[in-house]
């Protein structure tokens, strides 16, 4: 999809030209068809910013008002777009403000290039100003890292960076450049990385185990397929799609997985794990064969792994040979990319509609809607919940909208109600749990797919972590909706402090500023509800309004979140109330 | 739950900067203790070696095997047990020149436990003793009732009895 714009800008620069490694970088950048990036100057860093002036035409630098915020941005952009994500720092706090978001990219499997300026090759080791070991401190947050100290290591450096954040399975890359490789003149001359002798990023597939999982879910009664986002990053929706139809399967998502077929296709049933839906939580220890599609058994999702699908064989289709065996037995793993594995097991498969199977799935909704969803999205007290919140912008956005959450009940919340018709639309801290993602993250979606509407969802907690980003959406014009679910509380602790802590609610509530003065002072279109009668006009405004928006939504202060899996409880044992 | 049992591993790869952090990392932060390490060169040009021993479960291992050939510069990582190896460590005393003479017993010492004299001078001398762990241990004990002035033991090196194919898989890489 994407392919054609990126092949357009990165030709092999065939002729040599002497250059400085900054301009170099960004000649790289060029190369990779990279024309936005995210960052934050500083000393270490500013031969490169220098540059960046001259090309302000061809490549757009978004100031950020914390590189944590840029780190985000850059996830945003490349959880939307399918493309790797850029963000750029100064040495030193500036390459430390970027790890979180680094860390985040890492266990999300997000394509994220980061670069940071580092002191003079002379000065490394001595403790000088702003030096601090990024390369060492992002090792294990990053897919592969490497200090540059020569600029003619620039070009090769870049190329392979690239090549590996978005080849197999993507994550993100560290490049540290020293200030002296950033001045130096080199012969520059770009060729992109088609390959690194060590790394195979795609296993083979293998026909035998193929061929195996295929008679496994051909002769199964109960077969549960649970997929995650290995079917976004593999662009395999359509090959999905057409397997699950073909052979009948009732499907379940991880929260990474949702958006890749429409929460209305009949065969979705719904998302595992620890608020995850009633049915495919249950009768994951009833289904006699799991199939699991581009995930990887996260403990959120499987709960306790002792009593974890005992019942059932498990057939895992993975990218990453590490993921097979490391928490659940797999009794077949299929290696390889999901879209090509799924295109080769399709004819395999025999027609199947598994009838019975499925009105269990709707038995179990229907307990599940009388006593969670209901009193969600049609509550009938007083106070606004989160649930009908994301009900009316369903409604308003016809379920076309992206969904940016942030982490806590309003994120639990937004994923199990929000109605997704496009992929990559659900785009959330899954494995890092971050608060104050959602932000910064949405105005990367933004930038990056400025045709979409853009929602962000976040608590009163997590929106202030990165709150400053309002800045940056002000000075860039970026069209974002935030949405901003106020129960006064860090609300998903304060369950916890609720269900586990006997109400002991230590440090979870929150005394809050104006909000709307806040994104008034910023220039930001604001408004506040805190009635159900003004809610419906509200959300009309914020998607009616071409700018930026930001709404707050007063909703119950003490609501919680159902089901709920309590941590080290079995998936089966999922709670109601 | 299977039982703890010692394996070496040997992971082949590229002789890039910043690999052995990667490597480290991915046992501590299991907290597995690596009984010895060793890393050099390999056979192959550019292709570098580490040989490490570690006490854990067979399935633990595994995972790890998985983690370590994730590393984008790891060109193959492999396990073995004891009997599937021929392996050695080697190791250097340094004990006061005078004992030499004064005690008759080291030299028997010496002669017996087939290590080699590296270097006599006035105040000290050294040898050197190349074996298994057991071998340098007995060898430590014998020598500790006269005194020790230094002592320092290298981490292991092995190399299998079946064949690792390296050289294919780095051709298979390039295809
Ligand atoms: C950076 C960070 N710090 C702490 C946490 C732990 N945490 C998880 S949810 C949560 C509460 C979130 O509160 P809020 O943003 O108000 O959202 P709500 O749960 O009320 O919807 C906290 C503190 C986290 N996930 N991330």
């Amino acid at each position: 999809m994407d392919t054609k714009t990126i092949q357009n800008n990165t030709k092999d620069t065939e002729t040599t030209e002497r250059i400085s490694g900054s301009e170099a970088v960004i000649k790289c950048l060029l190369a990779e068809g990279v024309d936005i990036l995210y960052g934050y100057p500083g000393g270490a860093i500013m031969p490169v910013y220098d540059e960046l002036y001259k090309y302000q035409d061809k490549i757009h630098h978004v100031l950020s008002r914390h590189e944590q915020g840029a780190a985000h941005a850059a996830q945003g952009y490349a959880r939307i777009s399918g493309k790797v994500g850029v963000a750029m720092a100064t040495s030193g706090p500036g390459a430390t403000n970027l790890i979180t978001g680094i860390a985040d990219a890492q266990i999300d499997s997000t394509p994220l290039v980061c670069i940071t300026g580092q002191v003079g090759s002379h000065l490394l080791g001595s403790d000088a100003f702003q030096e601090t070991d990024i390369v060492g401190i992002s090792t294990p947050v990053t897919k592969w890292n490497h200090q540059i100290t020569k600029a003619s290591e620039i070009p090769e450096v870049f190329a392979k960076a690239f090549y590996i954040a978005k080849s197999g399975r993507p994550g993100p890359v560290l490049i540290d450049i020293t200030k002296d490789a950033q001045i130096e003149l080199f012969d520059f001359k770009y060729k992109k990385c088609k390959g690194v002798r060590s790394y195979k990023p795609v296993p083979d597939t293998d026909e035998n185990s193929l061929k195996a999982a295929a008679e496994l879910i051909n002769n199964a009664k109960k077969p549960l397929i649970v997929w995650g986002q290995g079917i976004i990053l593999g662009k395999a929706e359509e090959e999905f799609k057409a397997v699950i139809e073909k052979a009948g399967i009732p499907s379940a998502w991880t929260i990474l997985g949702a958006s890749a077929i429409p929460t209305s296709h009949p065969l979705n049933v719904g998302m595992v794990g620890m608020h995850g839906n009633y049915a495919p939580n249950v009768l994951t220890n009833e289904c006699d064969v799991l199939i699991a599609i581009g995930m990887r058994f996260d403990d959120r999702v499987t709960g306790n792994l002792e009593t974890y699908a005992k019942q059932a064989k498990i057939v895992h289709f993975e990218i990453d040979p590490a993921e097979v065996d490391k928490n659940v037995k797999t009794d077949i793993a299929v290696l390889g990319d999901a879209k090509t594995s799924l295109t080769e097991l399709l004819p395999l498969l025999h027609p199947n509609s598994h009838t019975d199977w499925h009105q269990k799935f709707k038995d179990l909704y229907k307990i599940e809607y009388e006593k969670v969803i209901k009193n969600d999205l049609h509550p009938t007290k007083e106070g606004l919940t989160m649930g009908e919140v994301l009900k009316e912008i369903n409604i308003q956005t016809k379920g076309e909208a992206a969904i940016v959450s942030d982490v806590g009940q309003h994120q639990m919340i937004a994923c199990r109600y929000a109605e997704f018709n496009t992929t990559k639309s659900n785009i959330t801290s899954g494995g890092l749990g971050t608060m104050g993602f959602a932000l910064p993250a949405a105005i990367g979606a933004k930038m990056a797919a400025p045709e979409r509407e853009v929602i962000m969802i976040a608590g009163d907690g997590g929106y202030q972590m990165n709150i400053q980003e309002l800045g940056t959406i002000f000075q860039q014009k970026v069209p974002v909706k935030i949405v901003v679910l106020n129960n006064e509380f860090l609300g998903m602790v304060r369950q916890w402090q609720q269900l586990f802590f006997e109400k002991r609610y230590a440090s979870t509530e929150m005394v809050n500023p104006d909000f709307v003065a806040i994104a008034k002072g910023y220039h930001i279109e604001a408004q506040k509800v805190s009635e159900r009668k003004d809610l419906k006009a509200a959300i009309k405004e914020m998607i009616d309004c071409k700018g930026p928006y930001f709404l707050e939504v007063r909703v119950e202060k003490e609501d919680n979140v159902f089901p709920m899996i309590p941590t080290g409880a079995s998936v089966s044992d999922i709670r109601l109330e | 739950m299977s039982e703890n049992k010692q394996y070496t591993v040997s992971i082949y790869t590229e002789n890039n900067i910043g690999l052995l952090n990667r490597i480290s990392a991915i046992f501590q932060r299991r907290h597995m203790n690596v009984e010895s390490l060793n890393t050099s060169p390999s056979e192959i040009d550019g292709v570098s070696r580490f040989t490490l021993v570690i006490n854990i479960t067979e399935s633990q291992m595994k995972k790890i095997i998985g983690q370590i050939e994730k590393q984008v510069e790891v060109i193959k990582a492999f396990y073995h047990t004891e009997d599937e190896i021929i392996y050695q460590e080697s190791c250097l005393f340094k004990i006061k020149s005078e004992l030499l003479f004064d005690e008759r017993q080291i030299q028997n010492i010496i002669k017996e436990s087939n290590a080699r004299i590296v270097t006599v001078n006035k105040e000290f001398f050294a040898i050197e003793k190349s074996g298994r762990k057991e071998e340098i241990d007995l060898l430590y004990r014998e020598l500790s009732v006269f005194g020790i002035m230094q002592f320092t033991r290298s981490g292991r090196i092995a190399v299998t009895k079946d064949e690792m194919k390296i050289s294919t898989m780095l051709k298979a890489f390039q295809d």
